[in-house]
């Protein structure tokens, strides 16, 4: 540091020294940014992490200004929203942003989460930050549906009656019962201004909140430990004469610019989205949500938005209802223990067989496929293709327990192979 | 291929491969997706007429907007849009909205309300007519254009008519003294919109044969429909006049940004082997 040079500077390192020794701002910024080392090889899908924290932001921005002019009304919500769209300037701007942005967090949250499953980012000793992030999913698929039901189209509506109803396969257990947790949810004897209402309470506090916290403790978590790499090498075990990694960088300044490359890239998809195909072809937008919520007609075709269809095929996949209540519970609850169902001796997928790799690739078809087929009408052959993958989505679960067994693994290497 | 040594000394290829796999199944997952999306809006609209609509076309949108007010507003709303956000996209001024257009005793800055009672319309049609605003955004282009031509002649219903895209419509064909009086073919009697659709090509008013002229030739109507069909498109979403607009600088500027961003990147990364 060099001395001060005139006594404006000088005046600004004693505001800074003061505030420095009341807060630990630079403290912070040295453990979190300047001195906070990644491994250097990072690659195409270490973007999505900060992406994620990017579409978060977008979210509560774009959020608080719609907040200034919707209305959580069931006589008033649709009505708003098309003043948002027309008569607010550039409301619609500040809409498309918020309706694809919700889209585009899911996207970037399900590559982020493939990252960790392709270089075992969730094994020891990055457990709790798998933890966190799986809550921050959580939260994150329970505010986009209570998202979507506040412009109280038809597809908000049906949708709404459609998943609370799932509450109903609960049987009769005495001291409660799926009917009552139906009717506590809704607040009323169906979907109505009162379930709109605590909805909107949920969405725009509750569960912000919940996972503004969330993504704090993930990020601690994961600053506790170190980020994993694609080669699955702990560079902490490996460092020079100073104490730093060998194969590590300072976050900042070479992450902050990388990512900053990664946030130019997203944006350019993101904004063209918003200006040329806001809705999507009906994949971000449903065409029947631009029809006012109506509790007499009930759509032809009742099905969520992309980002939850590969649940809801698994839903509809099993014949009863309760059981499929349970077997889609399962599919999302089976990611939390993959930190314990994971035995390869190695993390990184590069250093596993190719049966690993075929079983991955597997899993990921099947997410896939399924979402295809959550969009379908559920005719016979679309729900016999759907019992298929579901069984393929549950046996990679399995595969993990049982291929280390015999498998034989590539010998990891000491430092990390190819930087950028 | 590159290799590297290890700490125990045995040479090793470095699993560039998976990345590369990593790469092209990125690109077929997103084909994929791609795929599907056109394959649900392809099987909703497989057996309606498609229409080319130009939403940039002023003139077509001041025909349709015409259109719009004397064949529509009689029972219709259009309740979110405003006369004045027509005169300034439509590039019509407001001198002649009001001598055209606006209802005795309405403002500029009023919302295109029906003028039909919706009890009085309940006794008309059974039904009150929908808000015109969102149809082209709920039904799309296609199915409006088409809903229009397939209109024909059904004396088993209440209002005498009966439609093709939309069977039992409590809809009247609303311009009836444009396009002429229509009847189902006798040899089509039970063409239907998924008859069609098996038919592969047969087209959705095959079915239909025009047994009384209207005041247009069938070319003429099916003009003043997509007129029509232009300006319905513009009103459920005026803003896309702006958007696309708006959308290649804002492109333009983030293409620069994201350019600078990856200089900067690459500057700083000089010195990371």
């Amino acid at each position: 540091m060099a001395t001060p040079a005139n006594s404006m500077r000088s005046t600004a390192s004693k505001v800074g020294y003061w505030v420095d020794q009341r807060l630990p701002i630079s403290s912070l910024w040295r453990d979190h940014m300047s001195h906070y080392y990644a491994a250097k090889n990072f690659n195409f899908w270490y973007y999505f992490g900060s992406l994620s924290l990017l579409a978060l932001v977008i979210q509560l921005v774009s959020g608080i200004f719609l907040t200034m002019f919707y209305k959580p009304d069931a006589a008033e919500a649709f009505a708003s929203v098309e003043y948002i769209m027309r008569d607010v300037p550039f409301g619609w701007l500040i809409r498309y942003i918020h309706s694809t942005g919700a889209s585009a967090f899911f996207l970037v949250v399900y590559l982020h989460m493939f990252r960790a499953m392709l270089y075992g980012s969730y094994r020891t000793p990055r457990e709790l930050i798998w933890i966190f992030g799986m809550l921050i999913y959580l939260v994150l698929m329970a505010e986009a549906f209570l998202g979507y039901v506040l412009p109280w189209g038809q597809m908000s509506y049906w949708g709404a009656q459609v998943i609370i109803s799932l509450f109903g396969a609960i049987p009769d257990l005495g001291f409660i019962s799926g009917d009552a947790l139906v009717e506590w949810i809704r607040g009323d004897f169906s979907v109505s201004d009162a379930t709109l209402n605590r909805f909107f309470a949920l969405h725009v506090v509750a569960l912000p909140l919940s996972l503004l916290m969330l993504v704090l403790l993930h990020i601690t978590a994961l600053h506790q430990v170190g980020s994993n790499n694609p080669d699955g090498i702990e560079i902490k075990n490996n460092k020079d004469a100073t104490g730093k990694p060998v194969d590590g960088i300072a976050f900042h300044p070479y992450y902050t610019v990388k990512d900053l490359f990664g946030v130019g890239v997203f944006l350019i998809l993101f904004a063209f989205i918003i200006f040329f195909a806001p809705d999507g072809g009906g994949l971000l937008l449903e065409h029947d949500n631009f029809v006012p919520a109506n509790p007499l007609v009930t759509p032809a075709h009742i099905k969520p938005v992309w980002y939850f269809t590969p649940f809801f095929a698994i839903l509809k996949a099993v014949p009863d209802k309760l059981g499929g209540v349970i077997v889609m519970g399962a599919a999302v609850m089976v990611l939390f223990f993959l930190p314990w169902l994971d035995r390869s001796p190695v993390k990184s997928i590069r250093y596993k067989g190719w049966l690993s790799k075929l079983a991955l690739g597997l899993f990921v078809i099947s997410f896939i496929r399924l979402g295809m087929l959550g969009m379908g009408q559920g005719t016979p052959a679309q729900l016999l293709e759907s019992q298929v993958w579901t069984i393929v989505y549950f046996a990679y679960f399995i595969s993990l327990l049982i291929i280390p067994r015999f498998e034989s693994t590539k010998p990891v290497p000491d430092r990390v192979t190819s930087s950028h | 291929m590159k290799h590297q040594t290890n700490a125990t000394g045995k040479r090793h290829p470095q699993p560039t491969s998976w990345s590369a796999m990593s790469k092209s199944a990125y690109v077929v997952l997103f084909a994929l997706l791609t795929v599907v999306s056109s394959q649900i809006v392809a099987a909703e609209s497989a057996s309606l007429l498609s229409v080319d609509i130009n939403v940039r076309d002023t003139a077509a949108l001041q025909r349709g907007v015409r259109t719009f007010n004397d064949y529509c507003l009689g029972c219709h709303g259009a309740d979110y849009m405003r006369y004045k956000r027509i005169a300034s996209d439509l590039n019509i001024n407001e001198g002649q909205i009001e001598a055209r257009l606006l209802p005795p005793g309405r403002e500029m800055t009023d919302a295109l309300k029906s003028s039909l009672q919706p009890e009085a319309a309940k006794q008309l049609f059974g039904a009150v007519p929908p808000n015109l605003s969102l149809s082209a955004r709920a039904r799309g282009a296609d199915w409006l254009y088409t809903y229009m031509l397939t209109f024909y002649r059904d004396d088993s219903t209440a209002s005498g008519w009966n439609n093709l895209t939309f069977p039992n419509a409590a809809m009247p064909h609303a311009m009836w003294d444009l396009q002429g009086v229509q009847e189902l073919a006798q040899h089509a009697e039970s063409t239907t919109a998924t008859d069609t659709q098996a038919h592969g090509h047969a087209d959705i008013t095959a079915g239909l044969k025009l047994i009384e002229p209207g005041l247009q030739s069938p070319e003429d109507y099916r003009r003043t429909v997509k007129d029509l069909v232009t300006f319905m498109v513009y009103l459920s979403e005026p803003a896309q006049l702006q958007r696309s607009a708006m959308g290649p600088w804002v492109l333009l500027f983030l293409v620069l940004f994201t350019l600078l961003a990856w200089i900067l990147k690459r500057e700083y990364w000089r010195d990371v082997h």
